[in-house]
């Protein structure tokens, strides 16, 4: 039955809250009243707790483990050591990155906080006093942190187990603390441009190894249901169905007869990604008891043992004319992976997406070599906010340019403008081999640059300097500049897998008779929104409100299989897949309402809610009417239902980008560093909801701030962590984060269903460079190059110090 | 992080508590507000047998501000003092501390006696009681004692307390004059890199009382007589407060930590005691 | 280890249950008693997700024996507002986008009401400031300052109505 009443179509549109409004989150609704579903909320009956006894030592061999004190414990039900789990051949687990990883110590220990023993009580409590009691000896063993050191001939032998492999799982091997060689690029042919450049510029840049450290820890509560044979792994996991098959593979478990459910995600930021030994351990020891088993891991175990990011020095070399164009590019990177190869990349790609290191430049020639190698540190390497590696590569071009503009004496915005690639290049081939799909770097730039006023900004960085220089004062301004270009939404399944799973993804969508629907996907949000977001999709695509459509995600047993949610691929691949399935919706509501309205399915088409009759628009059938028809009329030559399945293999990856421009004022003195204006320009290609795209960009900005300006895992050399908690990881308050002006272009993506890229990590990857830029440029003018972060007090101090401005 | 079993004991008046403290010897501690406390037995690195929780005492509590003197119960919270309107007239250096220290939660159940008892070199009131040249009153059982701040302290976590001591009011004379307590820090909720507390009178341009104190700057507070007497008599000009730096920086002895190395440390020091001389100068 | 009786008062109810004198107020409120909003993020009491009003003042509840509370009067998130009547706070939060995962949402909004009641009209500093001891790492913090500045003026608002 048609409407009563007509209703606009803006009125229409208004109240599908489809693509581009600033809906308000569904999940919110749940989560201001403390009613969010977090694992560590999961309640069992009978379940047991899990903790770890974890090595002291970053190094040292493991000579014996008595755990009967521990055993006698009332209350404690098992200590599992390596011992126990080697029958089931699960005292070692495959690493996503090829290389395989101790679940508990097998022998010896490799990095501070390594796991030895599990141990399984009734109570948390109880588990913490029996860690007490397990007695471990230790015999220690030469420490290496320093990666060049690690690769010294004489250096200690970390991987025993490798002992005579001479490859691995990305070719050759050349010394027994080294893990691959990974190349991009026309190496011979950069190094002749390089060789007979008018101008060549060339830095050591380090990124620092950090840790994503969402608010919430990493657990699990893994439940072994001994009568059904089924085992239930409620954890946070940002992969759902990875973990699911890679539970099967490890314990031999059918797949149907496993299911993951990610519930509620306090963070994640990559830290979610991996597989770790908690899990296994919970798994292994529900099965053993025949109980639930709840593994949550404590802060210091957090920022110790799972999951760093980064740690990357990287040696970049550019070259130019004299008037400033880029000739070419290299960089070699010598990567810390720590102690096992863990990091969290598509399979093919050990370095992830590190040779998009050409950034926003259209640069002729260019080389890319990763070294890969083992330190007494702990492993991961995860894309913390980013796509793999990309922050590295956006920091290192950015730097480069940089100190090119030095080596040049230019702007350097105008050494970018001059190198950007231009609109009409795009599609563009990269010299290190993407096809970029989509951008307008020039008109971002100049936006940018006009809204902050750099003309003014420059004038009064000159005088104060002058002041500075006069006596009159102590603080400096710093202009930090970023143009960046991200590779995300891994990514087309000819190229991208994670342990041989294409990195596809998917949604599911049935429509019910009312009007109403359910879409289900293999993602799992842990604070993007997609609850909210996805539906928004929808709702255009298929003209119902996005109010009347539930999202759900995170359960293998319902939602259809897909690779997570990391390196912003959300939007780009299952966003993707979305808007997919509801087309399937509306092909089919298309020949419905051909039938209901007796007209033949070219005659009619889509407005916002409805197919109408071309020419007779008061002749139509909203979707809401259709869905009903679909369900209650036999309609010939159709299957009665209303429901769609994508599985979205992209063709490309998308390139979302941005200009940043951060201004700070320093105190030379004491190195404190005052943000006083930051703006943030995001291209994201099509906007689904620009109030959380501008919530995600605030947030990943402030993890730039962090990472940039003092948050670090530091060791020290006999492997230590000096920042084990949230005293000296450095996490900014309310009171130290900057305040952000947002701004936006819409370049959308030419291959992507509705064009859009994907943000949640732009800010993260632009960010870094824009805030580690402002403390460069302030000191430029006094021969500062370069300065590794992060850029904390001392360091900054340290800055002043060393080039003579301490009197 | 899950504390080890102790016993719980919340006496009523501080006979009990010493009573008990005397009990169980080594074994037994007193907690306040324990934000120093709780973490450390977390992480347990304090291992403690018998915790005697000090909140059911009342003669612990209050601000007593009587002509100059004033008297401030162990059990007082850096919020109250915060939120203590005659004694900020009285004293306005304390809550320009307590603001600086850690943040609202933790302000809310930390208490003076805490921050000044634990011998934590990274508490600020340390260093502040000693440039107010405050007493310590000491209960044990053998009778109350007064300890002035500035020798109470003898190591990192070593004070004259005497184990079956509680530290029962912190007391000082008013004197007027102005105030700082400068403090660089990495965020809210971080100990001193470096911090400084000043008090200066001054008579006509010249300064005529002089008290500076520092934190975390050695494993001890550090009050500097030398950069006092440095500044008497003078008009606090900058060479006046430069021979003053130059003396409180002879006082201390930095240790490297995550803040960084000891020139560094140093160096911000000589600021922050400077910006804490000149701000106290321009309120003398 | 020889547990005690306890009795708690927790959004307004009287509780009496046997607990460790070690057992920490959050795992009290978690586990115990089934409220689940406040979390444990950092443990140290530097990331405030455990935040819960006690006797009138914000405390980070992961630094607190549970025999310590003996005897208090608690308020969690859970007593702030119901399904059908929100707090002002957590409309507020929903309405201007002031939170993304949602973990450290009930620390942050209990510290929120209770900063509004020190201080009913505090500028954006004074919500900084006040909101320092609890972490967020999704937001950036702006639209939590907008949150909290836009539910102030609606309790104020309300409050002048009423008066």
């Amino acid at each position: 039955m048609n409407e009563l009443a007509p209703i606009s179509r803006e009125d229409r549109v208004e109240k599908l809250k489809g693509l581009g409004h600033s809906r308000k989150r569904v999940e919110d609704v749940r989560f201001t009243q403390g009613k969010g579903n977090y694992v560590d909320d999961l309640k069992l009956p009978s379940m047991l707790y899990g903790d770890f006894v974890r090595s002291p030592y970053a190094h040292a061999r493991v000579t014996s483990i008595d755990k009967s004190a521990a055993l006698a414990l009332p209350g404690v039900v098992a200590v599992l050591t390596a011992e126990d789990l080697a029958p089931l051949n699960l005292h070692w687990m495959p690493t996503l990155a090829g290389d395989k990883q101790m679940v508990l110590a097998d022998g010896k220990v490799l990095f501070q906080g390594q796991e030895v023993a599990f141990v399984v009580a009734n109570d948390r409590y109880v588990a913490a006093d029996a860690v007490d009691l397990v007695v471990v000896e230790y015999e220690e063993l030469p420490v290496v942190t320093d990666p060049f050191k690690a690769l010294e001939p004489d250096a200690p032998v970390l991987r025993e187990d490798l002992a005579g492999q001479t490859s691995g799982a990305h070719g050759e091997r050349r010394h027994h603390n080294h893990i691959f060689l990974w190349e991009v690029g026309d190496k011979q042919a950069t190094e002749e441009v390089i060789a007979s450049a008018e101008v060549v510029a060339e830095e050591m840049v380090y990124y620092h190894r950090t840790h994503p450290c969402p608010l919430e820890t990493c657990g699990c509560v893994a439940s072994m249901d001994a009568v059904n044979g089924k085992l239930t792994i409620h954890g946070t996991f940002q992969a759902p169905h990875v973990v699911r098959t890679v539970a099967s593979l490890l314990s031999g478990i059918e797949e149907h007869k496993i299911r993951v459910i990610s519930p509620d995600i306090g963070g994640g930021f990559g830290n979610k990604v991996g597989v770790y030994p908690g899990y296994v351990c919970a798994i292994v020891a529900s099965i053993v008891t025949g109980k639930p088993v709840k593994w949550i891991e404590d802060r210091m175990e957090n920022l110790t043992a799972t999951a760093f990011a980064r740690d990357y020095w990287m040696k970049g070399r550019i070259a130019a004319t004299k008037d400033g164009r880029i000739t070419a590019l290299s960089c070699h990177v010598t990567a810390d992976h720590g102690a096992f190869d863990a990091c969290a990349d598509p399979t093919k790609f050990p370095a992830g997406f590190f040779s998009i290191v050409t950034g926003s430049y259209d640069i002729p020639v260019a080389y890319v070599g990763v070294d890969g190698v083992y330190t007494n540190k702990a492993p991961g390497g995860v894309a913390y906010r980013c796509s793999f590696r990309v922050t590295e590569a956006a920091y290192l071009i950015e730097r480069m340019i940089e100190v090119l503009a030095i080596e040049l004496g230019m702007d350097a915005a105008e050494v970018r403008a001059k190198n950007f690639i231009r609109k009409d290049q795009f599609p563009y081939q990269s010299a290190l081999g993407w096809e970029y799909d989509s951008g307008d770097y020039h008109t971002a730039w100049n936006k940018a640059l006009k809204a902050v006023g750099y003309e003014d900004l420059r004038r009064e960085q000159a005088e104060r300097v002058e002041a500075f220089k006069r006596g009159e004062t102590r603080k400096l301004i710093g202009i930090g500049l970023t143009h960046f270009t991200e590779i995300v939404g891994a990514g087309p399944v000819k190229n991208c897998d994670i342990l041989g799973m294409g990195m596809f993804d998917s949604c599911e969508i049935r429509i019910h008779p009312t009007g109403s629907a359910i879409a289900r996907l293999g993602t799992i949000s842990q604070g993007q929104g997609h609850a909210t977001t996805f539906a928004q999709i929808l709702a255009s695509e298929i003209g119902l409100p996005a109010d009347s459509i539930t999202i759900e995600e995170g359960d293998t047993d319902t939602a259809p299989y897909g690779l997570g949610t990391y390196g912003s691929r959300s939007t780009p691949v299952a966003g993707a897949a979305t808007a997919m399935a509801g087309r399937k919706i509306r092909a089919k509501a298309q020949m419905i309402a051909a039938y209901l309205l007796e007209v033949h399915d070219g005659d009619l088409e889509w407005d916002v809610d409805r197919f109408v009759v071309k020419g007779a628009p008061e002749r139509f059938k909203t979707m809401a009417e259709i869905a009903y028809a679909s369900y209650n009329q036999a309609i010939p030559g159709l299957e009665p239902g209303l429901e769609a399945v994508s599985y979205y293999d992209p063709p490309n990856m998308t390139y979302p980008f941005g200009a940043y421009v951060c201004v700070m004022e320093i105190d030379v003195d004491t190195g404190v560093a005052d943000i006083r204006q930051f703006y943030a320009l995001d291209d994201c290609g099509t906007r689904i909801n620009p109030m959380i795209i501008e919530g995600q960009v605030h947030g990943g900005l402030t993890e730039a701030f962090a990472i940039a300006m003092g948050q670090e895992i530091a060791y020290d050399e006999i492997g230590n962590v000096k920042n084990a908690t949230l005293m000296d990881f450095f996490l900014p308050t309310a009171w130290e984060t900057p305040h952000y002006v947002t701004d936006f272009t819409e370049t959308p993506s030419p291959h992507h269903p509705i064009g859009a890229k994907g943000v949640g990590e732009s800010p993260n990857v632009g960010g870094v460079p824009a805030f580690s830029n402002a403390v460069h440029d302030a000191f430029r003018v006094f021969g500062l190059k370069q300065a590794h972060m992060p850029h904390d007090h001392w360091r900054i101090w340290k800055i002043a110090h060393d080039l003579g401005l301490h009197g | 992080m899950i504390p080890a079993a102790f016993e719980y004991h919340r006496p009523s008046d501080i006979a009990s508590a010493l009573a008990t403290l005397r009990e169980f010897g080594d074994e037994a501690r007193v907690v306040a507000g324990g934000h120093s406390l709780i973490p450390m037995m977390k992480l347990r690195m304090a291992s403690i047998g018998h915790l005697i929780d000090l909140q059911d005492i009342a003669d612990l509590k209050g601000i007593r501000i009587d002509g100059n003197t004033v008297r401030i119960g162990a059990m007082v919270t850096q919020q109250e003092l915060i939120d203590d309107a005659a004694l900020t007239r009285a004293a306005p250096l304390l809550r320009e501390t307590a603001l600086q220290i850690a943040d609202p939660q933790v302000r809310a159940v930390g208490t003076i006696g805490g921050n000044v008892a634990n011998g934590d070199p990274g508490n600020d009131m340390p260093a502040v009681m000693q440039c107010l040249d405050a007493t310590f009153t000491l209960t044990g059982p053998s009778g109350t004692r007064d300890v002035k701040a500035r020798d109470f302290y003898e190591a990192a976590y070593v004070t004259a307390r005497a184990d079956e001591e509680i530290l029962t009011a912190v007391s000082f004379t008013v004197s007027g004059g102005g105030h700082a307590y400068e403090k660089q820090k990495r965020k809210i909720g971080d100990y001193a890199t470096a911090a400084a507390a000043v008090m200066l009178q001054k008579d006509g341009t010249a300064c005529s009382a002089a008290s500076i104190a520092m934190t975390n700057l050695s494993d001890v507070p550090v009050w500097s007589k030398a950069a006092a007497d440095a500044l008497v008599g003078t008009a606090c000009n900058p060479a006046d407060i430069g021979s003053a730096v130059a003396a409180a920086l002879a006082d201390i002895s930095p240790t490297a930590d995550n803040r960084g190395p000891v020139e560094f440390k140093r160096h911000v020091a000589g600021v922050i005691i400077r910006r804490a001389i000149e701000r106290a100068w321009s309120r003398a | 280890m020889k547990k005690m009786q306890l009795t708690l008062t927790v959004n307004g109810e009287a509780h009496e249950l046997l607990a460790e004198p070690r057992e920490l107020l959050i795992h009290v409120l978690r586990e115990k008693l089934n409220l689940t909003g406040p979390h444990i993020g950092c443990e140290t009491s530097h990331c405030g997700a455990c935040t819960v009003d006690m006797n009138g003042r914000s405390v980070k509840s992961c630094t607190v024996f549970a025999a310590q509370a003996n005897g208090a009067a608690i308020t969690t998130i859970e007593g702030l507002g119901s399904p059908g009547a929100l707090h002002p706070l957590q409309e507020a939060f929903r309405e201007h986008h002031g939170l993304q995962c949602g973990f450290c949402t009930p620390g942050m909004i209990t510290r929120a009401h209770r900063l509004l009641q020190e201080n009913p009209n505090p500028s954006e500093e004074d919500i900084r400031f006040g909101m320092a001891g609890n972490l967020c790492r999704c937001t950036g913090y702006q639209n939590i300052v907008k949150a909290i500045l836009a539910a102030a003026a609606e309790m104020n608002a309300v409050k002048e109505a009423a008066e």
